[in-house]
């Protein structure tokens, strides 16, 4: 017996010595680490370096933000949808209420709709931004950002003037924007319009952000080693990407032209001259130049509407309690992040019977155990800061 | 100096305990200078004010409160941890930092000791802190700090050749690898060797930029791949050796290229008799040029991947500095 299991042993080294048997170790990336912007979890074989059957998992995050509206106002409701992709919190709020404004057909003013879109531009180059800031730091780079913050902060500054809140505006109403008139305690009747000094101030800040992305291009796309971290990394054909409903810039990295913005009426864009930036190979690189040159692109479009705003009411007349008649409705926006679109059904009382809400980085990151098999572990996070996804829109 | 103390410093016991005193107090001021030159000159690069408040003026005691803090800190060692190896680890990163002190020429006759395979003693000695970081990363029982400390492992032997290659330039300019011949060398020569050894120079500093895993050769820490590598469980005043050997390290690895290629102590148009007082404040200043550039490129560059790290050893430094040795070899024969 002992000598049977002395064999064995010998045996079992031999073969060890034959060949070099590794085994496969159980890699957990999260919910706590550095680069997965927020709680999202990552399980993965990694054999050496690389990485097989990844798995991520999610719900760490998850807010109960559809079962909650089902029993709040419709006026409360912005409070919550503005949580959702908290980096553009703004942008959320808009296809809300676009929604409920179709059920309940009310005509938004024109100055409403554009300072709407105004700041919906703005929501998309502060997130582009912090994309712009955290991208190079999850490659190593911590300089760009600071370059990038810098600017973020000019345009959260613009958004709190308007608003009162940077990241949590909470300015929509059903119908326009925050009432023109004054409610609440207050017997004052007080004219609520955009900040004195507003436009010439955006107008320099738009300046200001132009520049800083010349700047940024220059310090990143000059960068020798983030051209060979990025380029030819995480390859998204564009058929895959929509297959897996990818949205957004990272479709439109894959080649794919597609922006609701050209596509739906939910704020009046077809004034506005602009591009939509596409990318060629869907690589890592392609995402990062499709969202610079889209940040040019809404700073392009804010300047158009500073110019070109009408004057009018700010405020459709909507009656004191808000109740939306029955029936039901999808609206979806493009939102700085992808596609995102809240399906709204009402059964006439004043709060949702159900919303569900459709929002873009969930459906990004369903790309990723396809678009992280086989890679390297460096690559995962090239990969997934790439893809630009918020863990508050990802679980709700 | 009264003979009395000369003579006590002949005895190699006095001797000996008043080097090790000198090297124990060195580390963590240039530690601390290069910390704080660090903090600074990121921050104007970031558009930050750096630390600012510590000690008053221009935050100078930040590294101070630093250090006190971290020795304030729990000693941690995680329950899976192999306890001796986890413990020793950083004693042996900091070990080989010291031990390279030895062979630095500070001035005419200012060195600790000059071994006549000083260059060789150098190289040797810079790895095996390498060997204290995978002893870092083995032991702590995490899977990040195994992959940091492997990588670390990986990196070593990919960077030690360009390294020692690199050197071997100067070696044959020189005829000789003591530290202190190769400067007397370079002073006799007139000039310093980095005219003929532009290539050596600059695979040597890409190396030992590898070799003390800054930016961007970081691999082994990535922060935002692997948490913090081989340093991710690590706590208080152990946490402080890593962080002071890092330090200390972009010192000795600069200072070894300052000696090599740059003249060392020496300045042309100084006069030599005044070389034994010059002769630290000249290294000192050439050796913060060339941490200066070690930080510029910390907080420039993003890091490379594991796989182009290699490539970049194997297909371009290794086969440039042998191209150099036979250039610079073929050179001295003939010329």
């Amino acid at each position: 017996m002992v000598m049977d299991q002395d064999v064995a042993r010998h045996l079992s080294d031999a073969s060890v010595s034959v060949e070099l048997e590794t085994a496969d170790m159980t890699l957990n990336i999260g919910p706590q680490h550095p680069s997965t912007h927020g709680v999202l979890r990552l399980v993965a074989r990694v054999d050496g370096e690389r990485a097989y059957d990844l798995k991520p998992v999610i719900g760490y995050m998850h807010r109960g933000y559809e079962k909650l509206s089902e029993v709040r106002t419709y006026p409360q409701i912005t409070t919550l949808v503005n949580r959702i992709d908290w980096v553009s919190g703004y942008a959320n709020e808009i296809p809300f209420v676009v929604a409920a404004e179709k059920l309940m057909e009310l005509e938004v003013p024109e100055r409403a709709q554009y300072i709407r879109l105004i700041l919906t531009e703005m929501a998309r180059i502060s997130s582009h931004l912090v994309f712009m800031a955290s991208y190079p730091l999850e490659l190593g780079a911590a300089t760009p950002l600071f370059f990038a913050l810098r600017e973020r902060e000019r345009v959260l500054d613009l958004i709190e003037s308007v608003t009162g809140g940077r990241f949590h505006p909470n300015f929509n109403r059903i119908g326009g924007v925050k009432p023109a008139y004054g409610s609440g305690s207050s017997t004052r009747k007080m004219v609520q319009d955009l900040p004195a000094g507003f436009f010439s101030e955006t107008r320099k800040a738009m300046d200001e952000v132009l520049n800083a992305v010349d700047e940024l291009e220059s310090l990143v796309a000059g960068n020798e080693i983030i051209l060979i971290r990025t380029k030819g990394i995480g390859v998204l054909p564009p058929e895959v990407a929509a297959s897996y409903g990818v949205s957004g810039p990272n479709l439109r990295a894959s080649g794919v032209g597609f922006d609701l913005r050209r596509v739906e009426r939910y704020l009046p864009y077809e004034d506005f001259d602009f591009e939509i930036p596409v990318g060629e190979n869907g690589d890592c690189w392609d995402r990062w130049w499709v969202r610079l040159r889209e940040i040019r692109q809404s700073a392009s479009i804010v300047q158009q509407a500073i110019d070109g705003i009408p004057a009018g009411p700010l405020q459709a007349k909507v009656p004191k309690v808000i109740k939306v008649p029955a029936g039901e409705t999808y609206v979806r926006a493009e939102n700085p992040k992808g596609e995102m679109g809240y399906y709204l059904v009402s059964d006439g009382a004043s709060g949702p019977y159900r919303l569900k809400i459709r929002s873009a980085s969930f459906s990004n990151i369903s790309i990723l155990p396809w678009i992280l098999e086989g890679v390297l572990v460096p690559d995962i996070i090239a990969i997934m800061g790439s893809l630009d996804f918020v863990l508050g829109d990802v679980d709700r | 100096m009264p003979d009395f103390v000369v003579n006590l410093f002949d005895n190699f016991w006095v001797a000996l305990g008043g080097k090790l005193a000198l090297v124990a107090l060195m580390i963590p001021m240039i530690g601390m200078a290069i910390g704080f030159a660090e903090m600074k000159l990121s921050a104007k690069m970031q558009h930050r004010m750096g630390p600012y408040f510590a000690g008053g003026r221009w935050g100078w005691a930040q590294l101070i409160a630093d250090g006190v803090k971290f020795f304030q800190k729990e000693d941690l060692i995680p329950e899976e941890a192999d306890r001796p190896v986890f413990k020793i680890a950083p004693i042996f990163v900091l070990m080989g930092t010291v031990a390279l002190f030895v062979v630095i020429p500070f001035g005419p006759g200012l060195i600790f000791r000059d071994l006549s395979v000083g260059v060789f003693y150098a190289l040797a000695i810079s790895s095996i802190s390498t060997i204290g970081i995978l002893m870092a990363g083995w032991s702590s029982a995490n899977k990040y700090s195994l992959m940091g400390g492997l990588r670390a492992a990986g990196q070593l032997i990919a960077y030690e050749l360009p390294l020692v290659l690199a050197v071997v330039g100067s070696i044959i300019l020189a005829g000789t690898m003591s530290m202190s011949g190769i400067v007397e060398a370079q002073i006799d020569a007139g000039y310093p060797y980095v005219i003929f050894q532009v290539v050596g120079f600059a695979v040597f500093m890409i190396a030992s930029l590898a070799e003390l895993s800054r930016i961007p050769f970081d691999m082994p820490i990535a922060e935002s791949e692997l948490v913090m590598g081989y340093l991710t469980e690590y706590t208080g005043f152990r946490f402080l050796f890593f962080f002071l050997a890092e330090f200390a390290n972009m010192f000795t690895l600069s200072a070894i290229a300052v000696t090599l290629f740059l003249g060392g102590y020496w300045l042309p148009g100084i006069p030599a008799d005044t070389l034994e007082f010059a002769g630290p404040v000249i290294l000192l200043g050439k050796v913060f040029i060339l941490v200066f550039a070690m930080i510029w490129f910390r907080w420039t560059f993003p890091r490379f991947r594991e796989d182009q790290l290699q490539t970049l050893a194997w297909k371009w430094l290794i086969p440039i500095a042998l191209a150099n040795i036979m250039i610079t070899a073929t050179l001295k024969v003939f010329l």
